[in-house]
Order: C-alpha cells, then structure tokens, then sequence
C-alpha cells in the first residue's frame, strides 16, 4: 500500500479505534425524533389517497373534528396560503442535447398538500392533528373524502406514447426532460466496429427501508416567531434553507436539529411535505407538534429508488477491446420532483464507460412522470444504475468474443495512474489501479479455481449450477466542486465546512457541517483532530447536526463526508496550527521558522526539550496574558473547502453463488470485495460500510423489488411483502484494500459509504446469469429472485436441450432487445 | 382502562391501560424507557425485542395487558453497575452496529438466543436472527459479536439446561 506524504507520522489515522458513538446507542440513551416528547405536544396524523390518480370532490372533516381529542383538520385548500412555494426541488433539469443552453425545466408545483388532485396512492389529502398518536389515527378514519377517479399510468414506456394519461396538465405529456451528451464520434464508431453488443436491463424500483422511519417535531416559540424544528434527516442545513423559503419564515428564526438518524441511504435526503406541514401546523397553532412516520406509511410517503431502463451498447475490436459506450435511459420519476429527483440519472451520466479505455462516448435520458411515488436518491444514486449497465454488457461482450469475463476487464482496463486523467467521459479519474485490485480480488475468491471447477463438473455442483461473478467498478463521490454544479444547474454549493474550537483545558471542539446517520463521523473526525493537532481522540468533542451549533453545512450524502468534511477539518486545522505557531514563538522566544511540528508538538529546531503543545497553546491564547501583537485572543478556527474535483473510488468485487436450478434459489457461497477508497482513515468503520453496501447490494440483485399493479397500488405495501433479507439470507464476506490516494483532497481520501451498494448488483447478477449459462439460459434481470430464476430455467428447458453447456465463444450475447446489432464481422 | 403490574428492569410498575396499548409503546410512552425502538407495523423488522419472562418477544405484537405479571427487561436494563453487559461490549468492540436503531432488538435477540442454549455456529446464529433487520451493517459483525458475547457468557455461567429457557439476566432486583 502507497502512503499519501503527510508532515508528521500518523498516530490515529489508519487506525481501527472503537467508535465513540456506541455507548449510548448500546444502552438505550440514543435520542431519535420519536423519542422526544414535549409538554402540551399534539399529534398529527395524514389522510392519505387510496388511489393513485382522482380528482378530489369534495372533503368533509366534520364527524373527525367531533372526536375526542382532535383539535384541528386541515384541508388542501385550507392550507394552501401557507405556502409561498411549492415544495423544493432543487436540481431542475431541461432538455439538452450536447452542452447547448437547457430548456427552461419543466418542474409541476408539487404543494405538501394537495389541493384539489391527486397523482399516486398515498399523497396528503389532509392533515389531523390531536392530543394522541391514537386520537389523531382515530381522527384520520373519519375524514370521508370524495374521489373522481383519472386514467392511471404506472408504466414508463406507456406514459410516454401517444395519448396517455397526463399527470400534469400545464405541461402537456409525461415527459419531464432528455438530456444527453457526446465525446467522440459515436456513430462513426459504432457504424464501424466489429462487434457491437447491446442490451436492455431494468433497474427495478426499490424501497430504502433506512429501520427507523421518517418523524417530525417542531416547537414554537409564538412570540419570538422562532421554532425549532427536529427531524429524521441527513441534511438540516439544507432543510432549514428550504423550509424557510418555502414558508416564508425569516431563517434566521428556524433551527432544525437531526439528533441520532436511525439510517439514511438517501432517503432522509429531502425536503418532505410532512416537515413543511408540521412547521405550518405549530406556527398555526402555536403549540409543539409531533409526527412518526408508520413502516406502511413510509413505503408510500418517503421516496423510492432506481426504476430505470438503461439500452446499453459497446462497440468492440473483434479481440474484444472497447471502442465506444453509448446507452439511453428511461427513469421513472413517478409523479413529482422531489429534492434531487431529476439529477439522479446525472450522478450516474459520466460513467457508463466504467473503468474501461474507449473512443467514443453518449449519454441520454429521459425522464418520465408516472402515477407513483417519486424517486430520487438511494445508496448510489445514479452509479448503481451506471455499473449495472456496464459490468453486465462487459459480461455480454465476454460471451461474444469468447474471452474470460476477468480477461475482457484486464484488456480494456485504464492503465494504473496517481495523477488524475481524463476520460472518455469527459471526467477526470484522480487516481486508480484497477488491476491491482482485480488481481487481489481473484487471489482470495479463488477465481481460477472456481473456473477450474466449473469446467470439469459441466457448471455442477452438489446437484447445483456453479456461478462466478465480476464487478470491477468506478462512482464519483465527494459532491462536489461548485462550479460543477453550477454547470448542472444544481440550486447550492458543494462544498464543507468545519470548525476547531481549542479549550484552556485542552480540550478540543470540533463542529462539521456533515450530518452523520450511521457512519460514525465522531471518532473518524475526532482521529483526525487528534492528528493534526497532537491531542488525544478522547479530547475531542465531535458537534453536528443542530444548525444553531453547525452554522455552515451541507451535510451528508454522496460519500461526501470524509473527502469534502473532513478536508474542511484538516484546513481548519492547518488555521490553528499556523496561529498557534505564532504563539508558540513568541512565547519561546524563537522565530517561527525556527519551531517545526513534530510530534503533535511545535519543538524548537534543534532544541526538541524547547516546545509547545496545542493545549498550551490554546490556555496562552486564551488568558491573553502574553500575546504577540495583532494576535487576537482565543485559538478558534473556521475552513470551508470546496473541491476541485470529484473523488472515485474503485474496487473489485466477485461473487460465486450455487443456484439450484429445481428451486429457483440462489445461495451466495463466497463474496469478495477489494476496495480502493484511497488511504483509509478507520479500517474498521471503512469495513463496516463495505459490508452493509454489499448486503444492500445484494439485496437489490436477489430480493427487492417494490412493485404496483395497473390501477398504481403498491402491492408490496409492507415488510412482510417487501423482502429485506435478514442475517439468514445474507452470507459473510472477504474483505481487503487497495489504496491509491486520491489527488482531489490534501487527505487523499476518497469515499465508501455507497461503494458496496454500487459494486455488488452486478457481482451477484453476473454470478447468476453465469450458472444458468449451463441450462441454456439467456438472459436474466434483476432481481433474481428464486421464483423468476425457477421461471427462466422452465424456459430454458421448454425451448433448448435442457441441460446444454456453453461452448467456447459462449451463447452469444444474452439479449432482450430484438435490435441488437453487429456481431463479429 | 385496565390495571396492569409488571416488573420492568428489575423496578416494579403498575398502571391503568387501554386494552389497545402495545407493550413497547406503554414502555416508551408509559415508562419513558425510549431504548426500545419501533421500526415497522407488521412485526418484521424485531426493533422492539425485549425480553418477557426469559424469552425474546417482539414488544409490538405483546398488549401491555398481555404483559400483567410478567417480568420485561430492555436494553436499558442490560448494564449493571455501570458495567456495559457482555453483549453490549461485544456490540461495540466487533462494530455491530452503525445508526444504533435496530442494535437494541438486535441484542435482545442475541440475549434471547444465548439463553436459550441454541448453538452458536454462523448458520444457527442467522437462523436465530431472522426476525430482526439491520439495514446498515450487513449482519456479519453483528452475528461476530453475538458468538463472542456467548462464549463469555457460557464460560461464566454454567451451561443452560437447552429444555428450559434460563432465567432473565440483568434485572437489577
């Protein structure tokens, strides 16, 4: 492993300490929005539609205000002059073809409450609220509303032909935008290549399921016209910026506060109609509010992930080495823009090459309104649907040329680099050695072995089809520069800030702008305070999450923390080392140029019995007794860093599964992930993310799917309907690194916490697809569920020899689309 | 209403109920003991698992009324003397667990499994979680801690009788 030059040996970065968070969430002294109670605190609960496309007739509230405890009901159009704005979205996208000027977006008003028109099962209709939890779910009964049923549309494809029903009347059909881009000159080489392989895959809808659902409580302080706010979120920076538009309150006057977050994987990544309701409720009623979000509530009130069609193509020398990409995308938005629904198919734009050379590239997307839940971010965002698309026509390419899918990877690989280079793309990779990790993967899952195996035993083992699966993939994480952004049109910044705060006691305060749920930013951040200013972990207070604490955030998502918060931190630490120099000197009575930093402490050159530490430092700053001048008292720092570039991580990832062609069912029986998130700070949290990005992986490849039948209800409305795997489906994982750190942050960090989730799907599906090779399957999409690989087998064996083994340039690509083109010329 | 006395962490309650009232919300609501969490309504996810009479229950699916009698410990029960117990130790040292939501049912669970004298290989320790979801950790840490935590257990306490389920740990009467 490489080491990124630091001035001063590390003692805490690297290591695997025990997280500081624990204690409490251990012993049942966490403090989750639910856990709050207020005095004289009232409840509310939503009527939510049962339909997914009505218009409303009428609402009558009457018998529900009657009941005991309800203090209120509130109506769409009862609430409508509570609003100044509709609710956010943030990343508004128009039509564009290459880099000319957008279309203007074509963003719906989407209200909090709807006034007179519902587009999916479960929008707010109304909004009760009462003494009790039990009251206010009492209360919701009562409300008797009147639905005129509308057309429904659930289906994409079908949503955008031709006289399908329209969601939005003021815009004219459901198609909400196609944005796409080329380099290079795509259809000069796809029209002469060789080989070109092209494929359809389905990027299913799923459901985020973060265990502890959304909630809301706010308390208002009427006189001051103040309120606080507490939210389930990732992000109250961003919350209190957009609650306050879109309620028109002074910001200055709102606090949102994200206590402990019980998971997040983008969907606490919002703006909800329930956190402007609750906020508009109390400033009403000038009491405190609370809201809980239910599990079957939540699958239809927080958003949804994935639901995109990708048409995938390579071209290809003969030999199998990648001239071009090129894919179109289909993405169901479902029936509104949430915060960052239309940039999702963005975050994954620029990858659809992987980490392979070509010469070509196009990118396009349509985004579609249908009678569903919106999508926006979840774990991956964007890169998930990218690395599907690429590791699986990779796979397909391999098939076609009659390579090894390991071979085809190692032949079009990016050569190994430590500056950062541009792609085909039009990105530019700050570092990588995709082959070292390959190599390392292979080594542990014995993949020469696994192919050995399958060749003797025609693909059998025990009865069952032996499969072996490869990922080797690229994301972009660490949003991001400004001026990136701004060139996307995104609504703010990407950059972090960070404060370090040094007590006379020597004690430590640091404050991010990150909001951690989950990842463990209390010891990460307190390793590297320790570091960089020569304290112990244990002296360092870690503050998040509370805008009245955090003045400057952009909080969590995207793997930004590390590479963009904790940069922040190391500037603000370089702020404390340089003023603390000055300090020491005088004391010392030594040039500054004559102390060096060195062991946590400033020595005087030469002279290393002749030094100070930072906590002297920071009690001489603070008595002010002996202070050089113009050096202002106190030792307090503020950095905000913004990057210069996007961070990306890479990895390795194989899968070999046993899949019993009787049943259907897929048994994992190894899975190793090599991963480079360049140099690591705790192995242990580093690790931990890795593995739940995996199980989540795998859970999208074997399980999960949300799915709505044709009148747009969800039919896997619940968790007993929607299959998250437990401890008994999931298997252990093989773990290790490879590091090359990035060039983007003076760290060289670059990011983890969607890399598993990114990288596995297409392990697993490759691994599956790999085994039914050996009963003449085809082809076979997510989520391989037993039930569908039951199905594709009986096919298979309907329609070929049942038991037919793949031949040397193997089945040909496995297609869905009948206008696959090229082949080997 | 109906009058219920119970024995919770080791302190002895009494109250007047709803019959509707969910055990786990008279114990977060009631009680104020807000460790044990509620993450679903279809009794899948087992953030709510305490322990009732010795043996793991989902507190969602338990009336208050239902638990009349009987002796509850949660999570905030567990540590004694300001001493984390074994299983909370383990938890920690071998990172089972990240956002902390599903940790406190995940060692209730664990708790309900080492007394019951199941056996603590990979598989079995998977099969005896498989009404408790995690979203973050990917389990193999948290199934790690859980075997770790009853090989400490076990050679502190003589092996439990695997027919009768063991008493209840950690009460603090």
């Amino acid at each position: 492993m490489t080491q990124v030059a630091e001035p001063e040996a590390k003692r805490w970065v690297g290591g695997g300490i025990l997280r500081k968070e624990d204690p409490e969430l251990l012993t049942g002294q966490g403090r989750y929005v639910d856990d709050i109670a207020l005095p004289g605190m009232l409840w509310l609960a939503f009527v939510r539609s049962p339909v997914a496309s009505a218009t409303i007739a009428g609402i009558d509230t009457s018998a529900a205000r009657e009941l005991p405890g309800v203090q209120a009901v509130f109506t769409g159009q009862e609430l409508a002059d509570d609003w100044a704005l509709p609710l956010p979205c943030a990343w508004p996208i128009g039509n564009r073809t290459n880099f000319e000027d957008p279309d203007d977006p074509r963003t719906p008003d989407h209200w909090p409450v709807v006034k007179d028109r519902v587009r999916y099962m479960g929008e707010i209709v109304a909004v009760v609220v009462a003494d009790s939890r039990e009251h206010a779910a009492d209360a919701v009964e009562a409300v008797d509303v009147d639905y005129d049923d509308l057309p429904v549309v659930t289906d994409m494809m079908a949503a955008l032909e031709e006289g399908a029903p329209v969601l939005h009347d003021d815009l004219g059909s459901n198609e909400a935008y196609t944005w796409g881009f080329t380099n290079g000159d795509v259809d000069k080489v796809f029209a002469e290549a060789p080989v070109v392989v092209k494929e359809r895959y389905y990027n299913q809808r799923l459901i985020p399921n973060a265990i502890e659902p959304r909630g809301v409580v706010v308390q208002p302080i009427p006189a001051q016209g103040e309120f606080t706010v507490w939210s389930a979120t990732q992000i109250p920076h961003i919350l209190k910026v957009l609650l306050a538009l879109t309620l028109d309150i002074n910001e200055a006057k709102i606090r949102v506060v994200a206590p402990d977050v019980g998971g997040g994987f983008g969907s606490k990544l919002n703006v909800y109609a329930e956190e402007a309701i609750c906020l508009a409720v109390a400033k009403r009623l000038g009491v405190p509010v609370k809201w809980t979000e239910e599990r079957s509530e939540n699958y239809l009130a927080t958003i949804h992930g994935r639901d995109v069609i990708q048409d995938m193509e390579v071209a290809a020398t003969e030999e199998g080495k990648t001239l071009g990409f090129r894919v179109k995308l289909y993405a169901d938005f479902g029936a509104y823009m949430q915060l960052v629904t239309p940039g999702i198919p963005i975050l994954g734009a620029w990858l659809y090459h992987g980490v392979y050379d070509a010469q070509a590239y196009a990118f396009e997307a349509t985004g579609v309104f249908t009678n569903k839940v919106p999508t926006d971010a979840y774990r991956g965002a964007g890169r998930p649907e990218a690395t599907y698309a690429v590791e699986r026509i990779m796979d397909a390419l391999a098939r076609r040329v009659g390579k090894d899918p390991a071979e085809i990877r190692e032949m079009n690989f990016i050569p190994p680099f430590d500056e950062a280079r541009e792609v085909v793309s039009g990105l530019s990779f700050d570092s990588g050695n995709y082959h070292a990790t390959l190599e390392k993967a292979k080594q542990l899952a014995g993949y020469d072995e696994v192919r050995r195996e399958q060749q003797a035993n025609d693909g059998r083992r025990d009865g069952k089809l032996l499969g072996v699966g490869l990922s080797t993939y690229i994301e972009m994480c660490g949003l991001a520069p400004s001026q990136t952004l701004a060139a996307l049109k995104y609504g703010a910044g990407g950059w972090e800030a960070a404060t370090i705060r040094c007590h006379p006691t020597g004690k430590v305060t640091v404050i991010t702008g990150t909001s951690p749920h989950g990842q463990g930013h209390v010891t990460t951040w307190s390793q590297l305070a320790a570091d960089a200013l020569g304290v112990e972990p244990d002296d360092v207070e870690v503050l998040h999450g509370d805008t009245a604490v955090s003045a400057l955030g952009m909080d969590s998502y995207g793997s930004r923390s590390a590479s963009v918060g904790g940069a922040a931190l190391y500037k603000a630490a370089e702020k404390i080392r340089a003023k603390a120099r000055t300090i020491a000197a005088h004391e010392l009575e030594v040039a500054e140029e004559d102390l060096e930093w060195k062991d946590g402490k400033f020595q005087v050159t030469g002279a290393p019995d002749r030094s100070k530490t930072i906590p002297e430092v920071a009690f001489t700053a603070w008595t002010a007794h002996a202070l050089p001048a113009d050096i202002e008292p106190g030792l307090e720092a503020t950095a905000v860093w913004d990057p210069p570039n996007f961070t990306f991580p890479s990895g390795a990832h194989i899968c070999v599964v046993e899949v019993d062609p009787e049943t259907g069912s897929t048994r994992i029986d190894r899975y190793v992930a090599v991963d480079d998130c360049g140099t690591p700070i705790n192995p242990m949290i580093i690790d931990g993310q890795v593995m739940g990005g995996i199980a989540q992986g795998i859970a999208e490849a074997l399980y999960e799917e949300a799915l709505y039948d044709e009148n747009g209800t969800l039919l896997t409305g619940n968790m007993s309907t929607y299959r998250i795997p437990s401890a008994a489906e999931l298997p252990g994982y093989v773990l290790d690194r490879e590091v090359t750190p990035s060039t983007t942050n003076p760290m060289g960090v670059k990011g983890i916490g969607e890399a598993g989730t990114i990288a596995s799907p297409p392990a697993v599906m490759n691994a599956v697809a790999d085994a039914l090779r050996y009963v003449g399957v085809e082809f076979i999409d997510k989520p391989a569920s037993a039930e569908k690989v039951w199905r594709v087998v009986q096919e298979a064996r309907g329609s070929a020899p049942a038991d037919r083994t793949p031949e040397g340039g193997g089945t040909g690509a496995a297609s869905m689309t009948p206008e696959e083109e090229g082949g080997v010329a | 209403m109906r009058r219920i006395a119970l024995t919770v962490n080791g302190v002895r309650r009494e109250a007047e109920v709803e019959p509707r009232l969910l055990l786990v919300y008279f114990l977060r609501e009631s009680l104020g003991l807000t460790g044990t969490n509620v993450g679903c309504d279809t009794s899948s996810c087992g953030a709510c698992t305490v322990m009732m009479d010795g043996k793991s229950v989902k507190s969602c699916t338990v009336l208050a009324v239902q638990a009349d009698g009987s002796e509850i410990t949660t999570i905030e029960g567990l540590a004694s003397n300001g001493q984390m117990h074994p299983l909370q130790e383990a938890f920690r040292n071998n990172h089972g667990l990240q956002c902390g939501f599903c940790t406190p049912g995940m060692i209730m669970a664990g708790l309900g499994l080492i007394e019951s004298g199941a056996g603590m290989g990979d598989e079995e320790v998977r099969l005896g979680l498989e009404g408790n979801l995690c979203r973050c950790t990917g389990y193999q840490n948290i199934v790690k801690a859980i075997q770790e935590a009853a090989g400490q257990m076990r050679q502190q306490a003589p092996a439990p009788d695997t027919a009768q389920p063991a008493a209840v740990q950690g009460g603090s009467e």
